[in-house]
């Protein structure tokens, strides 16, 4: 729209520059958080080796992957591997940790995206037709679906769907990562919790804004109740909705461990517990970096669009 | 000339196996380019009337008998079981009659552009206008209605205008089709009475532009007086009494109206003040500078420039000015609540410090505070003798018969003791807002608009209790108030502020015959008053 105060090129540099800043910031803490607490659950020697080794043969393996070295050199080492983006080999797989990572991440984002984006946009197309329609049966319905959906841990909804729909039809792969049917149980088990979870907020903020002054003034003036719907109270309500969605979009990103067992897919969060048990490091490093970075942008992102909507908050 | 809106024995009940009756056997009318006056206090069903002309009740409440025609259709026949369908009214709304809220910071979207919610109102009943097109038209409106740099404003959102602009936005949509009939609720009571004048002005201008009938429903006589035609007096649901507004005001025929006429406060100073001699003065504040840190700026802002105030035991000193003008926060000062950047603060002849967290308990006890709205200043789970206890139990000197005293002070008797707010009217949940002010033995009340959300006749009542409780206790009042009505019948003296400084200070008397300052003569010529000045259209060319 011509004539919109535009932000500065100062502000919007200032705005990089701080979240760059925060950036750097989580990646460090969470960098430091992950060596203190990796380094005082013990060395990784014995776990790598077989049951009879001996303990001479631990040691050499320690002092072969530098554990002999004092904290502080680790660490610095840590971070200078940080910023160089080389975070050694996995212990156990004696690959780059990193390729490894990266190797998972695109299964990762796969999931994640899809079961955000179709949870939020069924929530949305749900919220907005029990507006449209005033139905108190349909709110009741969802309500109550929602409910017993939340009721099942992931693992068991995941095995029902396997049930149904690969055991009892035979329609869809219940493993691995082949094709576009194998996507589609594990992203309905994860995009059903997040409906759920968008459709409460949703509804709640929606109904909110039902009983403004503004929604009022606009029925007053002729608007059609669909129109006002769309135009001016979604905005209104999606706003602190888009808040929470980055922060689960983000846990997303950091893999779902449970569906990624169930459905034998090749993500990011099996791979982490699996590092993290075995005191492999550099995955645990390499990975916890990628999540942190995942954790920021998205944020960033939402950042963005919230203040795109209500410009308020860019004042703040 | 003919009827643009006319209502005959309209019922509105709430929904539910047990409605209750809240409008009943209403009926009004108004002609082409007239402006009626639909007076009454909250609960009166004044505004469910008009609501219900336009199809609006809120949810729960529903017609259920009468006859609702505007410009010749009929839109609600109970007995003809005739009702308009929503494509019908749609029509109707915003192009046949429009209207205008009471609070325009709620009444706009807070996300979208203010230009852009005048192009939609304007596109609404235009949708073949070109986007581009009804924004220069709402660029048009918007400085058709004393908007300066429309087309700039425009891009900004609500937040960012004044509470007067925003109601000249409000007015400029209700005007973007030239409607047969304005209905504005409340237009004015959110604002300061210069800003006041200003609107009144703004839709008497309008009118004479559009040819426009109003419907001006509000609490205010005043208003009514300078700016209606004709008067309705809505009470209980019920219309209480009809005519030529100068003549109903002039001779009302029924007591309710009387009623309502002699609650207006006087207009005459208070006959005996309360002063007390050879006591400690309540308060002595001196230079008392308030700054604001502001996000995004260096400098911080200025509230409150270097003021002074001294209230001796049992006086009562008011605190006047507009929106911004710095009177709360002088009285936060004064509280410690905002601590003074400058300044000293003596209360009951005790030197206290600026921030309220280094004052010790029994300075905190010197100063107490009654706040404007009483619905949001008492827990609402809390009941009437906990709310009155809980200072007396902070200071361990809780006493059972000592929270009775309190309460018989303020007119509760021993049954009030049980209740929660929510069973209280405005009235007494201010009463309990004064006990619970008075629990510590204050030598010092900072008022802030005590009365403001509150029924005339409530208002009345209020005043009355403080007045007897000034010269009981010797207390001494600071009164923040934008009501100069109020001001004038009880304060012993009067402050005008503009800009965080005393442009006047004299006592009541003085400032309301004698004013000094421009500004002060400017608020004073803005209160709307019985006989007033009238603001007429000129009747439209029907």
């Amino acid at each position: 729209m011509p004539g919109r105060p535009s932000p500065s090129v100062i502000d919007v540099l200032l705005f990089i520059a701080r979240r760059l800043a925060l950036a750097v910031a989580t990646v460090l803490a969470v960098v430091t958080i992950a060596f203190v607490l990796g380094r005082a659950t013990g060395e990784p020697g014995a776990l790598l080796l077989p049951d009879n080794a001996t303990q001479a043969d631990v040691q050499a393996l320690n002092s072969s992957l530098g554990f002999d070295r004092p904290l502080l050199v680790q660490y610095l080492d840590t971070l200078v591997g940080l910023v160089t983006g080389d975070f050694g080999d996995s212990y156990r797989l004696r690959e780059s940790a990193l390729g490894l990572v990266l190797q998972r991440v695109p299964a990762t984002i796969e999931l994640a995206f899809w079961a955000f984006l179709i949870g939020l946009a069924l929530a949305v197309v749900a919220a907005l037709t029990i507006q449209l329609t005033g139905s108190r049966v349909l709110r009741a319905i969802v309500g109550w679906a929602g409910a017993i959906r939340q009721s099942v841990p992931d693992f068991f909804f995941a095995l029902l769907l396997v049930l149904v729909f690969s055991v009892l039809l035979g329609a869809l792969p219940s493993l691995g990562r082949t094709s576009y049917a194998s996507l589609v149980l594990p992203v309905a088990t994860l995009a059903t919790g997040q409906f759920v979870m968008y459709l409460r907020l949703l509804d709640a903020a929606l109904s909110e804004q039902a009983g403004q002054d503004y929604v009022r003034t606009a029925i007053a003036q002729g608007q059609r109740r669909s129109t006002v719907l769309f135009t001016r109270m979604l905005p209104n309500a999606i706003v602190p909705v888009l808040g929470m969605a980055g922060l689960n979009l983000g846990g997303l990103l950091g893999g779902t461990v449970v569906v990624e067992v169930v459905f034998a897919w090749p993500g990011l969060g099996k791979l982490l517990t699996d590092a993290v048990s075995q005191r492999d490091f550099p995955i645990v490093q390499a990975g916890l970096v990628f999540v942190a970075l995942a954790f920021v942008i998205v944020n960033t992102a939402v950042d963005v669009l919230v203040r795109r909507i209500d410009t308020r908050t860019a004042a703040a | 000339m003919s009827t643009v809106l006319r209502i005959e024995n309209l019922r509105i009940e709430t929904d539910g196996d047990t409605p209750r009756t809240l409008v009943d056997g209403v009926s009004l009318q108004v002609d082409r380019g007239e402006s009626l006056g639909v007076v009454g206090e909250s609960g009166s069903g004044k505004s469910l009337t008009v609501l219900a002309a336009l199809g609006l009740l809120p949810v729960g409440t529903r017609v259920t008998g009468g006859r609702i025609v505007i410009d010749d259709r009929v839109l609600v026949d109970v007995e003809a079981d005739v009702w308009a369908g929503e494509r019908e009214l749609r029509a109707l709304r915003g192009r046949t009659a429009a209207m205008v809220f009471q609070d325009p910071m709620s009444s706009l979207d807070p996300l979208r552009a203010v230009g852009a919610q005048v192009a939609s109102a304007v596109r609404v009943h235009a949708p073949r206008l070109s986007r581009r097109a009804a924004r220069e038209r709402a660029i048009d409106l918007l400085t058709s209605v004393g908007v300066r740099d429309a087309a700039e404003r425009a891009a900004t959102r609500p937040h960012q205008w004044s509470g007067g602009m925003r109601q000249r936005a409000m007015i400029a949509m209700a005007i973007a089709h030239d409607p047969l009939l304005l209905i504005a609720d409340e237009p004015t009571t959110a604002l300061d009475v210069t800003v006041q004048a200003q609107v009144m002005d703004l839709l008497a201008e309008v009118r004479d532009r559009t040819g426009s009938a109003l419907v001006l429903i509000t609490h205010d006589l005043g208003l009514v007086a300078e700016n209606s035609d004709r008067l309705t007096v809505m009470h209980h649901g019920r219309v209480v009494e009809t005519g030529a507004t100068r003549a109903v005001l002039a001779a009302p025929a029924e007591d309710y109206t009387r009623r309502l006429m002699a609650a207006m406060p006087a207009e005459q100073e208070r006959a005996t003040p309360a002063v007390r001699t050879g006591e400690a003065d309540a308060l002595v504040a001196e230079n008392i500078v308030v700054d604001y840190r502001v996000s995004g700026r260096k400098t911080p802002v200025r509230a409150v420039d270097g003021v002074s105030v001294r209230i001796a035991a049992g006086e009562t000193v008011a605190v006047v000015g507009e929106s911004g003008c710095g009177k709360s926060s002088l009285a936060k000062a004064v509280l410690g609540i905002q601590p003074a950047a400058a300044g000293t603060v003596v209360v009951g002849g005790v030197p206290v410090r600026s921030e309220l967290a280094a004052r010790t308990a029994a300075e905190r006890e010197l100063a107490q505070i009654v706040f404007q709205d009483p619905y949001s200043a008492l827990d609402p789970r809390l009941t009437v003798h906990e709310l009155v206890a809980e200072p007396l139990r902070i200071r361990r000197a809780y006493n059972r018969a000592t929270v009775g005293t309190l309460l018989a002070d303020v007119g509760l008797d021993e049954s009030y003791a049980k209740r929660l707010p929510g069973q209280l009217s405005g009235g007494q949940r201010q009463r309990v807002g004064i006990a619970r002010a008075l629990a510590l033995r204050p030598r010092l009340l900072v008022l802030d608009e005590p009365v403001s959300a509150l029924d005339v006749s409530i208002q009345a009542q209020v005043l009355t209790l403080l007045d007897t409780l000034q010269r009981e206790h010797g207390l001494g009042y600071l009164f923040i108030s934008h009501d100069l009505g109020v001001v004038r019948s009880i304060a012993d003296r009067v402050i005008v502020m503009q800009h965080g400084r005393v442009v006047e200070e004299a006592p009541t008397a003085q400032i309301f015959s004698d004013p000094q300052h421009p500004f002060t003569r400017q608020l004073l010529a803005a209160v709307p008053r019985l006989d007033g000045p009238r603001r007429t259209a000129r009747p439209a060319a029907a």
